[in-house]
């Protein structure tokens, strides 16, 4: 079992989704169960499905000095980092330590594709389009090497792409450099966009819902895809802070099979039970779990069966998919805001989308919106590969 | 100064075309034998069926853990691993982008599993039954160095001792053209945080700047480390082979180098 951690102060975070753009507007979305969910209506032959889509990207293309990474998936990026003053948090982060003192750490489940996918449906000559010749868009490290640019910040910068856990990790890498003092701060999150790779992909594997998701619902019969944008800065906390903390986190292999996950959730339970390790938590100190609850049959099975045995009726529960969709390598901060939000707010969303609960869910379903003291919160997001994490937060003073 | 973290290797992996395994590129390197013919990556860590039907980015990122994790000693099912790689398998994105382009509905269902950045961590975990907390990272042209910065990090941060593999395949296609990788090469490293049972030492301090590491002088050497961002680990590996104490920079972002001093005992 690993050692207690240090807590990190998170000096700003953000996130757009098809909720909308920065805090407000996904606070009060989960306060008046107002999920973003609209039917397909993206790429050239859409699918018949809903998604999580973001109002207006096609229209907001990149300052013109960072023109050679304008794509999707880094313009959302960029949305979301001018929103709740994150990106003058960055700056002051910089000016603070120093640009080699500030990590960027992004997680990412498909980065630009969407742009390569583009080049590749307008090929000249059997070769990408001329708009379309930037290596810098045609691989993973698209994302962070857009936001480190875009910031001048010349720390220790990754991409982490371990499918739908990817923006959870994050917040371990960026754990793991500031206790050994590689780093003062760092940003963490990441950024995934609808592109055809994801939605004819997962509908390939007959995953995708044609309905709304309905995560934990008795009848749930698939994802609904998403796109979304989130960020957070990491530091260490000054004596007085106020800023909410992340106490711990755990990260864990399935060992299974590489589209289904262990079916006793065995990953996700040592990413918890690691979790709580480090958080130097039980169970029963948990106040509100924001889970992954994809609504895909295997996920929510054995989701709703961990926390059924794991945690008493007092702790809360709920999937946020049927809001914003699965925004897949950008649910692991998306989910870990939407926590951040419910301690702040004193807010449990409610699982929209399920109607009929599954009867493997246990009492801890907020079904709908609670009001409720949240000091303690933690966050789960499982990928493909079996690779699992779970981020623990809690409110400043919440622990000793 | 001291070093920002300080490392054992416990284990090496590489697969070169013409350099099979770690021993024929110590034995090319330090003694001058030839470089064979390039083969098929042996990863016999994987089951039979597996290997048979596995991407190339997994039997090459395969090949070399099973090598490095063989020389540990340790079991793999205990270590957490980092799995470096720029650009992922390029062969399943340009499938990927051109059948999107033509015949979307006709996408593979496992080509699309197969085509996540983390194919190659999943696969090796189930192969290896490992439960431990395993990543897939990249770091675009300095690939290697961020997952080099990330394993090593780990291992000091939870003082385990962690398996990075780095890897990168033939681009091919329109892609390719992008992201001008010309060769496939695969290196693997068992890092602990404790000298035990580990002969060589690295001390690694991360450095402002990027220095031109430059040419080896030796046409093979040069041209595996020109043909993707992995073989950047070249330098490190061929130090490694030379069994010899030395220091060099690793890029590890842009603006950023890691100081790698290598100490040999005896």
């Amino acid at each position: 079992m690993p050692h207690p951690m240090p807590p990190l102060a998170i000096r700003a975070y953000t996130a757009t989704s098809a909720l909308g753009r920065g805090l407000h507007a996904h606070a009060d979305a989960i306060a008046h169960s107002r999920g973003g969910l609209s039917p397909n209506d993206f790429s050239v032959a859409p699918l018949a499905c809903w998604v999580g889509r973001v109002a207006g990207i096609e229209d907001e293309p990149l300052p013109a000095a960072l023109a050679d990474w304008d794509c999707r998936n880094n313009r959302l990026a960029w949305i979301a980092l001018q929103q709740d003053g994150f990106a003058d948090a960055v700056r002051a982060a910089r000016e603070r330590y120093g640009a080699s003192r500030v990590a960027v750490l992004l997680g990412t489940s498909t980065a630009s594709i969407g742009a390569t996918e583009d080049g590749y449906r307008r090929l000249d000559h059997g070769q990408m389009p001329a708009d379309l010749h930037r290596p810098v868009l045609h691989t993973p490290h698209s994302l962070a090497g857009f936001v480190a640019a875009a910031f001048d910040l010349e720390g220790p910068c990754l991409t982490v792409a371990t499918a739908c856990s990817s923006s959870a990790k994050v917040f371990a890498n960026a754990e793991r450099m500031i206790r050994l003092g590689l780093i003062d701060a760092a940003v963490v999150g990441g950024t995934d966009t609808l592109c055809d790779s994801v939605l004819f992909g997962f509908n390939a594997l007959e995953l995708v819902s044609p309905e709304p998701c309905r995560p934990f619902d008795a009848r749930r019969n698939g994802i609904s895809i998403g796109e979304a944008a989130g960020f957070a800065i990491l530091e260490r906390p000054v004596d007085g802070d106020d800023a909410p903390l992340l106490i711990g986190y755990g990260e864990a292999s399935d060992a299974h099979h590489m589209s289904t996950p262990h079916p006793e959730g065995l990953g996700a339970e040592l990413a918890l039970s690691d979790a709580l390790a480090r958080a130097g938590l039980q169970p029963r100190d948990v106040d509100y779990i924001n889970l992954h609850g994809t609504a895909s049959q295997k996920n929510d099975e054995v989701e709703a069966a961990l926390v059924a045995r794991t945690f008493p009726a007092s702790t809360r529960a709920s999937s946020t998919k049927g809001f914003t969709g699965h925004t897949l390598g950008a649910a692991g901060i998306l989910e870990a805001v939407i926590s951040l939000l419910a301690i702040r707010d004193g807010t449990v969303p409610g699982n929209l989308g399920a109607d009929v609960p599954d009867p493997l869910c246990g009492p801890q379903m907020a079904w709908h919106g609670e009001s409720a003291d949240i000091r303690i919160a933690l966050s789960n997001s499982f990928g493909f590969g079996g690779n699992n994490a779970c981020l623990a937060f809690a409110r400043a003073g919440a622990v000793a | 100064m001291s070093a920002a973290l300080t490392v054992w290797v416990r284990g090496i992996g590489l697969w070169a075309p013409g350099a099979p395994d770690w021993h024929a590129f110590r034995d090319i390197v330090a003694d001058g034998a030839a470089p064979g013919e390039p083969g098929r990556p042996v990863a016999d860590v994987l089951p039979a069926n597996e290997r048979r039907r596995a991407p190339e980015s997994v039997l090459l990122a395969a090949a070399a853990a099973g090598q490095a994790v063989a020389m540990s000693g340790l079991a793999a099912a205990d270590l957490p691993c980092v799995f470096a790689s720029a650009h992922g398998d390029q062969v399943i994105t340009d499938y990927m982008c051109q059948t999107l382009a033509t015949a979307p509905a006709e996408l593979s269902p496992t080509k699309f599993h197969n085509s996540v950045h983390n194919a190659p961590a999943g696969y090796w975990t189930i192969a290896t039954h490992c439960h431990a907390s395993s990543s897939a990272v990249s770091g675009g042209e300095y690939a290697f160095g961020a997952g080099l910065l990330e394993a090593a990090t780990l291992a000091v941060a939870d003082e385990r001792d962690v398996l990075l593999a780095s890897y990168d395949i033939a681009g091919t296609g329109p892609l390719g053209a992008m992201t001008s990788t010309t060769g496939p090469f695969a290196m693997a490293l068992v890092l602990s945080p404790s000298a035990e049972g580990a002969a060589v030492r690295l001390d690694i301090t991360p450095e402002s700047g990027n220095s031109d590491t430059g040419a080896l002088g030796d046409a093979w050497l040069d041209a595996i480390a020109a043909s993707n961002p992995s073989a950047h680990a070249i330098p490190l590996m061929r130090a490694l082979a030379l069994t010899r104490s030395t220091a060099l920079r690793v890029a590890a972002a842009r603006g950023l180098d890691l100081h790698v001093d290598i100490a040999v005992a005896g």
